[in-house]
């Protein structure tokens, strides 16, 4: 079954999604993210949406969701490369990712977390 | 029958081509207020190649406009309105080249047919067809005059939104004008476009030229805030003018997700102490800097 990879790079996930996202490969990312948090015991996720170009207010709550329960075992969530028009979409749709940290690029995501954890 | 009347009037501009012509000039030279925009050559020469192709059209019998056999004369109206309309001309101005051409047609026709019916019928024909050329130029004319006006409204569109860069890392998008929907998704397209080109992390919207706050406005601002932030990049509004805060107060409008400051250097100077930089005044940096230099 297809499965989006999950790395990790010291306490922080990697979340890279390349591929359409549909209902069952993200239940399953939500699956496996919050067991991977637990057992690498992973205080930050980062999730690289830039090779999204269409993003629909499903994966836009999918998104929250996963960001809230990430927090709820003490990740933090940060979401990086949106696309402009991404972003335009989402808050045309009113979905404005409330308590989900952006950066521009990985980088930017990853010097965010550290500092968050330092 | 009809076929035949139409041949009539044909056959007798073709006859009088010249002196309809010359007529035709005349009484357009003496309608020109504006000789110094169209030269006489150029009138004459527009005006012979229409005659002609007016001859040629009619040869076919056919006396509608939107037949195949006008396309020429379509064409020649529509590149003289648009050429006019281009150069300023009014919309009275240019319709006068068609309709001018009545008096020097009806003139032939009554010296050369006697009979009082056929005149009046040939006079219909004629005057059918030049309205109809008429309305045709008209219109083309207002089309092209309206394809300005949309060029326009598009190029201060573009022109209205630039965002600069006032610092490593920090934008500046001033806005001059109101905010509508429209101008909203041009502004955010922009500023976005820029934040990936820079990498910038923040943008500053200064709305000093905003001459009116509104609800719908302050919820285009807050739009602009909200994806400028999915991207990774913090906005600070400045640019508050007294009035307009007192506005947004009244109004309910809820500002309090964002940074807000009264001008746009103090949000600069808000920017530069977030992204760690600092701007000491080189004649007194030996005295106190008015930045105190970032903790890291």
């Amino acid at each position: 079954m297809e499965r989006i990879p999950i790395l990790r790079m010291g306490r922080i996930l990697l979340v890279t999604i390349q591929v359409d996202m549909h209902d069952q490969l993200a239940l399953q990312l939500q699956d496996d993210l919050t067991a991977r948090i637990v057992r690498d015991r992973a205080n930050g996720v980062l999730i690289d949406i830039s090779s999204l170009d269409v993003v629909d207010s499903f994966i836009g709550r999918m998104i929250s969701n996963i960001a809230a329960m990430s927090s709820v075992l003490d990740a933090r969530t940060v979401v990086v490369g949106m696309q402009p028009a991404v972003a335009i979409t989402l808050v045309e749709l009113g979905l404005e990712l409330e308590g989900v940290r952006t950066a521009l690029n990985v980088e930017k995501g990853m010097a965010l977390l550290q500092e968050a954890a330092a | 029958m009809k076929e035949n009347k139409e041949s009539q009037l044909g056959a007798l501009i073709r006859k009088h081509e010249a002196d309809i012509l010359a007529e035709w000039l005349k009484a357009q030279l003496a309608r020109q207020t504006r000789r110094d925009q169209v030269h006489e050559a150029e009138i004459r020469a527009t005006s012979k190649e229409f005659l002609n192709a007016v001859v040629e059209s009619m040869r076919d019998g056919s006396a509608d406009i939107g037949s195949g056999s006008w396309a020429k004369v379509r064409d020649l109206l529509a590149e003289m309105s648009s050429t006019r309309a281009s150069q300023g001309f009014s919309a009275t101005e240019t319709a006068t080249f068609v309709l001018s051409l009545k008096e020097p047609i009806f003139a032939r026709l009554r010296q050369d047919i006697t009979d009082a019916r056929t005149v009046a019928d040939e006079m219909w024909v004629a005057t059918l067809l030049l309205d109809g050329l008429g309305l045709y130029t008209a219109e083309f004319y207002q089309k092209t005059r309206e394809e300005v006006i949309s060029r326009q409204q598009r190029e201060l569109l573009e022109l209205s939104t630039p965002v600069v860069t006032l610092w490593d890392d920090i934008l500046a998008l001033p806005l001059i004008g109101t905010l509508d929907s429209g101008r909203t998704q041009v502004v955010m397209e922009s500023l976005l476009e820029k934040i990936v080109a820079t990498g910038a992390s923040i943008a500053i919207i200064d709305i000093t030229g905003v001459p009116t706050v509104d609800t719908l406005v302050a919820q285009h601002l807050m739009k602009t805030v909200a994806a400028a932030r999915l991207m990774g990049a913090d906005c600070i509004i400045s640019g508050i003018r007294p009035q307009i805060a007192q506005t947004i107060v009244h109004l309910g409008v809820d500002l309090s997700a964002v940074t807000t400051k009264a001008s746009l250097a103090d949000a600069f100077q808000v920017a530069l102490k977030r992204t760690g930089a600092s701007v000491h005044r080189a004649a007194k940096a030996e005295a106190k800097s008015p930045t105190p230099a970032p903790d890291a």
